[in-house]
């Protein structure tokens, strides 16, 4: 699974960076939307793996911490997940306006020579 | 003994915008009256609770006791639960970020309030994310503020719209969400291997780390690390800054000069608390990358300051300039010029607030066409109208010899910025020096090279302001100088009035700093505070 789970990371940056630093904007937004994916499964990662262990202790009156996984990081990417998704809806609104504004999908908002 | 309530009012400097903003959003955006009138009282009544906070801690402090107040949310004990932390410095930048905040709102009172729809509610969003930045003590929740004032930036930048704003908008927008992924990545490598993101917990625990857990830990700090400084504007991340400045609206911008301080103010903080020890690695880690990086950036301001063409520009790299001070200040000094790092921190940020202010009204006369065709609206929902009555206005009091003011007010920020005596950014800059130059121990030449600079510097902004001065007050020109309201020229004359403050009272003013330097370097003190912090009811022991 840990191979698994790194290479999904890793192709995810690799894409993700690559995407960012092409010249439309429409490629910047879907890098930034696989950077943030990558990120929010290495914070998971960060827990450690776990399989079939709740984040959540239940009713017995002594849990066993052995038995259950980390919650913190899954709190954590919760909040990365929505603020992701908040930022990435407020970028599509500037890149909209940009390409109002400029008439190009360039960055930069000129297409250069 | 401070009565209960008293505690409270740590978590009002969050709490209180966030509520304004969230009524104002309920307005209509033509109820634009009652929409000021809410942020106005919000934000004297925050300038009242910091200035409270802050003579709280001086009093506390210097009674003996400690001056850390910690308070627990939900009550939930320390390195478990959310902390607000208020000590020296957080009182310090509160108070900071309070004046600038009514200054500059005060300010868009004038015009600028009409230019787009929400601002106020984005205005008030942004002093959120700030005072709470300010006020945090886990890294989690320094993230999760930095992303409540960068949200309200993107608003605020985009504020007035237009093409220019726009096309700087998708660089300020992009360059942030990148770096907001860096700040996870390296608070993710520092939870796996520390297992807490409280800050006073991480200092006691990361000390004893060794092997490979040490080289993931060191790496996350570093990615950290990239993250405040892209904020912080160090070159070479920060080439995005005085492009992103320029074309803020006035306001905007003067509240953006204490946003690249929260860069500062969060490597100072996780910096000194985690690294300021002498015990193994943490020893220093990565002090010589703040000091080389910082005086780059001092040179590369230094060298765009002269090469700037528009005084929007000039501002931009007066900013650089000023981080470029700080960072390699910090990196050089060894925790000893903290005391001068803090005042110049405090009058640099005042000076550059009213320059921001400033440099609208000066260079109205030759850009009054440009000024309204960059206000036109982009969306015509509800507010389209709101600009047409820009012109016909309640707060529209004259008052003569504008050019003799803006004149005086442009000299002042100028000499500040400078670093000329005897205003508060000469006495900054010699306090750095003086501590910096220490003749017992011999000066190495990283440090006379930043000497060097820092006065360079200083020379070379004097030379762009007035080549600007000049240009744009001095030469006789046919036009009229434009009305110069009463709303625009308080919020100038109030940051100045502070910075005057700075140099007339000097001597308390540098007592509170270095005494705001010696509780950073007291790790142990903070580390008491937050993890002894007492909960306020004890639930039944399970």
């Amino acid at each position: 699974m840990e191979i698994v789970l790194a290479l999904g990371i890793g192709i995810f940056t690799a894409s993700g960076v690559w995407l960012m630093l092409r010249p439309r904007t429409f490629q910047v937004i879907l890098g930034l939307s696989l950077l943030s994916y990558a990120v929010n499964l290495f914070i998971y990662a960060m827990g450690r793996l776990r399989v079939d262990a709740p984040p959540v202790v239940g009713s017995e009156a002594v849990p066993d911490l052995a038995q259950h996984t980390d919650p913190l990081p899954q709190a954590l990417v919760l909040t990365a997940i929505v603020i992701s998704f908040a930022m990435t809806a407020l970028l599509l609104v500037v890149l909209m306006a940009a390409r109002g504004l400029t008439g190009t999908d360039h960055v930069d908002g000129d297409e250069g020579e | 003994m401070t009565p209960s309530w008293m505690n409270h009012l740590i978590v009002a400097p969050v709490l209180l915008p966030l509520v304004a903003s969230a009524v104002m959003l309920l307005l209509k955006e033509r109820r634009r009256r009652a929409k000021n009138a809410i942020s106005l009282a919000t934000l004297g009544a925050l300038l009242a609770i910091v200035i409270a906070l802050l003579v709280q801690t001086v009093t506390l402090g210097f009674s003996g006791g400690t001056a850390t107040r910690v308070y627990l949310l939900g009550d939930w004990p320390a390195p478990f639960g959310i902390v607000l932390v208020v000590d020296w410095l957080s009182s310090l930048m509160l108070v900071l970020t309070s004046i600038i905040a009514v200054a500059a709102f005060v300010y868009s009172l004038a015009r600028w309030d009409r230019a787009g729809p929400r601002f106020q509610a984005l205005f008030l969003l942004q002093i959120m994310g700030l005072n709470g930045a300010f006020l945090t003590g886990d890294l989690f929740n320094l993230f999760v503020f930095f992303e409540i004032l960068l949200a309200a930036s993107y608003g605020l930048l985009l504020h007035g719209s237009g093409a220019q704003r726009v096309k700087a908008g998708v660089h300020y927008v992009a360059i942030n969400v990148g770096t907001s992924l860096l700040f996870l990545i390296g608070v993710a490598l520092i939870y796996g291997v520390a297992g807490t993101l409280n800050m006073a917990d991480l200092a006691t625990i990361i000390p004893s780390t060794a092997g490979l857990d040490l080289a993931l830990l060191q790496s996350g700090f570093a990615v950290l690390g990239i993250a405040f400084l892209v904020k912080a504007g160090m070159w070479p991340l920060g080439f995005w800054l005085p492009r992103t400045y320029a074309v803020a609206v006035p306001p905007v911008a003067a509240l953006f000069a204490i946003l690249s301080k929260v860069g500062i103010y969060a490597l100072l903080r996780v910096y000194l608390l985690l690294f300021g020890s002498d015990v193994g690695w943490t020893e220093n880690f990565g002090e010589e990358w703040l000091l080389f990086g910082g005086i780059t950036t001092l040179a590369f301001g230094t060298i765009g300051v002269l090469a700037a063409r528009t005084l929007s520009r000039v501002a931009g790299y007066c900013v650089i300039i000023s981080s470029g001070t700080l960072l390699a200040t910090i990196g050089a000094g060894e925790g000893t010029a903290l005391g001068g790092v803090l005042f110049y921190l405090v009058s640099s940020t005042l000076g550059l607030s009213a320059f921001y202010l400033l440099l609208e009204l000066v260079e109205r006369r030759e850009a009054e066409a440009s000024v309204r065709a960059v206000v036109e609206p982009v969306f015509d929902d509800e507010y389209t109208g709101a600009v047409a009555v820009l012109e016909e206005d309640e707060v529209g009091i004259v008052i003569p010899a504008t050019i003799a003011i803006l004149g005086g007010g442009f000299a002042f920020c100028a000499l500040l910025l400078a670093g000329l005596p005897p205003l508060s950014g000469f006495i900054a800059k010699f306090a750095i020096i003086h501590s910096l130059i220490n003749l017992d121990q011999g000066i190495g030449a990283s440090t006379w090279v930043f000497v060097g600079l820092l006065i360079g510097s200083g020379l070379a902004i004097l030379i762009a302001t007035t080549r600007a001065g000049i240009d744009l007050l001095w030469e006789p020109s046919e036009k009229a100088p434009p009305p110069l309201r009463i709303a625009e020229a308080a919020p100038v004359g109030l940051l100045l009035l502070v910075c005057l403050g700075l140099m007339v009272f000097a001597g308390p003013a540098m007592r509170y700093m270095e005494r705001t330097g010696q509780s950073l370097q007291d790790r142990q003190g903070y580390i008491n505070a937050v993890l002894g912090a007492e909960r306020k009811s004890r639930g039944v022991a399970p």
